[in-house]
């Protein structure tokens, strides 16, 4: 009955490299092991949510960050580049941890952030060579 | 002599073999990324996504660039008007049931938690779909499914209370008084403001309902057994990933076009 576990190599991987978080790590994959090996047929392995929770209070955390500065801070280029920052943060986390990017193999890792990195710079580009573009043909018809 | 003969079985991807998980091989010996196919799809149907919405944040910096910022400094309060770009947190002050109060950027807050919520019921789904356990798989996707609707009536609110506006409205430049936003004129400022709220938000709701029906078939699924019968419940993966880029999206909206 317990052959299906053994059979499903999506099982192995998720032992081997993935899910979890470093710091826990030599728990859980001990635990995970003992689970899938030991457990009589039909049973359920325990839930692994520490690492999940976590994420979710570092986010919370850095959204409320994010309303200190809206309504302590005046406007400025300086508040919006801490709005960036704290964003590209939060982006970090939901990536890495939920989106289990972290824990792929660095390949897929680079095949998703080399082409995110020039669409940045393209939209960087975009932004404040197209603003000067944008003046220059009002300038035309004027 | 051609090696491929007509009488070799050509049908050996029956149903019985592509029931079966994707099993390391993609059926050429290796597996690309250690990814399944399924799962390396999604990932690029979601840099490809990726593009859109950053066409869309373009062309919200170039024109919030085009329009003049308000000056703090000037010595003015702020009221809306067609000359400059409105601040965003005297444009998204409503809370429901809280009629005429202030609540700057309250009610996207509460939006946002919502959001952030869902994305952690999602990743325990997934979590409770390693462990093959059918009960708390629905259970996670049910407060997911509930999340997501949520936020997507609380973005109708949004709308509606952007689209019927305040109850001074603003007075326009022909003399008359307009009261929230259309497409072709508005009274928080600049025509193209309101365009783009409309755009932007509404294509990222779009997404969460898009999200919303697929995880509805993922209930569904799981409560008929098809993902355990499969002997795994990848599906519920795959649609997580969508659902966290959705909410990764959020979290861009939510800085460009009410923090900054």
């Amino acid at each position: 009955m317990a052959g299906w576990l053994h059979d499903w190599p999506f099982t192995y991987r998720y032992n081997d490299q993935s899910v979890i978080h470093s710091a826990i790590q030599p728990f859980i994959i001990m635990a995970n092991h003992v689970n899938t090996e030991q457990l009589p047929a039909g049973e359920i392995p325990k839930p692994n949510v520490g690492w999940i929770w976590k994420t979710f209070f570092v986010l919370v955390g850095i959204t409320v960050l994010e309303f200190v500065f809206v309504f302590l801070m005046n406007p400025g280029t300086l508040r919006n580049s801490i709005f960036i920052v704290l964003t590209i943060f939060k982006a970090f986390f939901i990536v890495a941890e939920f989106m289990h990017l972290k824990h792929e193999v660095k390949a897929l890792i680079w095949t998703i952030l080399i082409p995110m990195a020039l669409l940045v710079w393209l939209l960087i580009a975009l932004v404040s060579e197209g603003t000067y573009g944008g003046q220059a043909i009002q300038n035309a018809f004027n | 002599m051609s090696t491929i003969s007509t009488t070799q079985p050509l049908t050996t991807a029956s149903s019985s073999a592509t029931d079966r998980p994707r099993s390391g091989n993609w059926d050429g010996g290796n597996e690309p990324f250690k990814a399944s196919y399924g799962k390396l799809m999604m990932w690029f149907f979601l840099l490809s996504d990726a593009f859109t919405f950053a066409a869309f944040l373009t062309t919200y910096g170039l024109i919030r660039h085009r329009n003049p910022a308000f000056d703090p400094n000037s010595g003015q309060t702020f009221e809306f008007s067609t000359a400059y770009w409105p601040i965003p947190d005297k444009v998204f002050n409503g809370f429901p049931g809280l009629h005429g109060m202030d609540v700057p950027l309250g009610f996207v807050a509460l939006m946002t938690m919502i959001l952030i919520f869902s994305s952690v019921t999602m990743v325990l789904a997934v979590e409770a779909g390693h462990r093959m356990d059918k009960q708390d798989v629905q259970k996670w996707l049910l407060w997911t499914i509930l999340f997501g609707a949520t936020f997507l009536g609380s973005q109708a609110w949004e709308w509606t209370h952007f689209i019927h506006g305040t109850e001074e409205g603003t007075l326009m430049a022909n003399g008359t008084r307009f009261f929230g936003a259309n497409l072709a004129q508005n009274q928080y400022g600049p025509v193209l403001f309101a365009d783009l709220f409309f755009f932007i938000t509404g294509f990222h709701g779009t997404h969460v309902f898009s999200g919303v029906c697929l995880l509805v078939y993922c209930f569904i699924a799981t409560t008929n057994d098809t993902f355990h019968k499969r002997g795994h419940y990848e599906m519920v993966e795959k649609v997580g990933l969508y659902w966290h880029f959705v909410d990764l999206v959020w979290v861009f909206v939510f800085t460009f076009f009410y923090l900054v």
